[in-house]
């Protein structure tokens, strides 16, 4: 199956007929079978509602416990059942926003040359390892980050950091290397690959009639990229930012494995940091009272409505530019 | 601004976007390099069909650790792909109005769901009702990840299928469901194949939904009720184990399980050639 052929499917003029009909006609035999495919369909919308459903209720103690303080209490005592979530709400964010402020202008320049510059015999390859980067498992980042990308921000990037930059309280304190810096580094890397192909996909639908235009009035490439593609795709690229957020937001082993996982609120980039997925993946095995665990839970749980908030904004988005299945774009 | 400065500025851009996807897949050599230099050194006949040795003792193998990741990554494909697979042919061929577009955009958002939170879910679900951790649970916290993968490549190409193939059959009076089951699915077969090589990608690399459901185990399985081991989660108890030894095996059991992660990528990519494979 080829691209062209796509392009010959999404043209037919699909008849009303030739696909389902909704309910009624039919024999028996077509009846069932059409039940059947709309209950595989409720089973994943069951799957999601039981999701919240099964979070909400096995948290509901500490819900009910600290109510809205969870949220800005940044006591998380274990031992005497105080649990405030703030070092790990603050953490997920600060190396999320890290994440982004390196990802984001890479992901983008390399969307634009995939999809606006490169020659056609660079594309493949390079969107071939791009897509690469993104199979890469959690874990093995993690491995790779403990074992080279630790060592090498505390010898060469810290210490740098430290001295051109060390009057702003963001590069102050010893370089450890494990820290929020290398989560954010190491983020980054993950979410690089998410974003570039999402933007370039976004790129690639829009029109060429608008490349022609702006070509056409006599504008440079760069121009006609930023005049006519970018401003008309910019929904989708914001879209595909907001994927790569999600991710961020979840991602666990790889930041459990560099961040350091020590509670505190620190100003610091270089100090190590705890976040929201980090906390649960450490603490969940060793939490004794049920208290402990429905706080767990509770942070699980709002990780799920923040990524489901931010993914379903994305998808809109993204589906603004390009049509939520490729079938049905033009 | 006067044309050259415009081109120049042009030009300008068209080399940082050049540089932009050079450092962007920069880390994959990196990653893959060390991979390759510090796994390979590892490597050896013991290291997949041994068990884990205790503290101490060099050698040892994974072994066990590959069969569980096997045996989950079996027990998701139960549980996934059939809901997966039937939900993606509803997506593609149904005339229903609002509950297509309410699926898909499930889908796509359980698709960005934190992993670690579909542990928390097997774990209400499955271990605490068990009162163990057990491989039942790993597998259906994977194939709940694969649920949505599976989805979404399915109607994809499911929608590519010629509709003048469906025409065809009706035509010649075959009932709709033997079109869709006889005719559509065979010809989108290779499309689907795809959709689970990704899916199946993503789910053997992952660690976080294992961390309390699987939970992990030193030796060779014991029942579909039991703890088990999985090389994912191997791979990171060995990466933050205090030994020089087991950091060795780590990085060889990374380099297995990209290995197997890229064969599968790979055998998606060719299975339909010439289409993206991330979304």
């Amino acid at each position: 199956m080829s691209a062209s052929s796509s392009r010959v499917g999404a043209a037919d003029a699909p008849l009303p007929s030739a696909r389902m009909a909704r309910g009624a006609g039919g024999g028996l035999g077509d009846r069932l079978f059409a039940a059947s495919l709309r209950g595989a369909a409720w089973i994943v919308v069951l799957l999601a509602a039981g999701l919240v459903a099964a979070l909400v209720w096995e948290s509901k103690e500490a819900i009910g416990r600290f109510g809205l303080a969870f949220l800005y209490q940044s006591h998380w005592d274990p031992v005497t059942g105080q649990f405030g979530a703030l070092p790990f709400v603050f953490g997920t964010i600060v190396s999320s926003i890290l994440a982004l402020l390196i990802a984001v202008p890479l992901s983008l320049g390399a969307a634009i040359f995939l999809a606006e510059l490169a020659p056609g015999w660079v594309r493949p390859p390079i969107a071939f390892l791009i897509e690469m980067l993104a199979a890469v498992p959690s874990v093995v980042y993690g491995l790779w980050g403990i074992f080279v990308l630790v060592p090498w921000l505390r010898d060469w990037v810290q210490p740098a950091l430290g001295a051109w930059l060390g009057f702003l309280p963001l590069f102050q304190g010893p370089p450890y290397g494990i820290g929020m810096l290398a989560a954010g580094v190491i983020l980054a890397i993950m979410i690089v690959p998410y974003i570039t192909s999402v933007s370039r996909e976004v790129l690639l639908a829009v029109p060429g009639s608008q490349r022609e235009a702006a070509l056409g009035l006599g504008a440079t490439r760069w121009e006609t990229t930023r005049i006519a593609v970018l401003r008309y795709g910019r929904s989708g690229l914001v879209g595909a930012i907001l994927l790569g957020l999600g991710r961020a937001l979840g991602e666990t082993m790889a930041v459990t494995m560099v961040i350091g996982n020590r509670p505190e609120v620190s100003l610091s980039l270089f100090a190590p940091g705890y976040t929201m997925a980090s906390v649960i993946a450490n603490e969940f095995t060793e939490a004794t009272s049920e208290l402990y665990v429905a706080a767990l839970v509770e942070i699980g749980l709002l990780l799920l409505l923040v990524t489901i908030g931010v993914n379903g904004l994305a998808r809109l988005l993204v589906w603004s530019v390009g049509g939520p299945t490729r079938g049905e774009r033009e | 601004m006067s044309p050259r400065l415009r081109r120049w500025k042009s030009d300008a851009v068209s080399a940082l976007t050049l540089l932009s996807a050079l450092i962007v897949i920069c880390p994959l050599l990196l990653i893959f390099g060390f991979l390759l230099v510090k796994g390979a050194s590892a490597l050896n006949l013991d290291f997949f069909t041994h068990l884990p040795k205790p503290v101490g003792e060099p050698g040892g193998g994974v072994a066990n650790a590959i069969v569980g990741s096997l045996i989950m990554i079996g027990l998701a494909m139960c549980v996934g792909l059939p809901v997966g697979i039937a939900g993606g042919v509803y997506l593609a061929e149904s005339r229903d109005r609002r509950l297509p577009w309410v699926v898909r955009f499930i889908a796509d958002v359980l698709n960005g769901v934190p992993s670690i939170v579909v542990g928390i879910f097997a774990y209400t679900v499955v271990v605490l009702p068990m009162r163990r951790f057990s491989a039942l649970a790993g597998g259906l916290a994977l194939g709940f990840i694969l649920i949505p993968i599976v989805l979404r490549t399915t109607e994809e190409m499911v929608r590519l299928v010629p509709n003048a193939l469906r025409e065809a059959g009706l035509g010649l009076g075959i009932e709709r469901w033997k079109v869709t089951v006889r005719i559509v699915m065979p010809a989108a077969r290779a499309g689907i194949l795809t959709g689970v090589m990704v899916a199946v990608a993503r789910i053997a690399g992952e660690t976080a939904p294992l961390l309390f459901t699987a939970l992990g185990n030193r030796f060779w399985h014991q029942g579909l009720d039991q703890p088990i081991a999985a090389l994912p989660l191997q791979i990171y108890a060995y990466a933050i184990a205090p030994y020089d030894d087991w950091h060795r095996q780590a990085w060889a059991g990374a380099l297995v399980l990209i290995t197997l992660v890229f064969l599968a990528s790979l055998a998606a990519r060719m299975a339909t050639r010439g289409r993206t494979i991330a979304r």
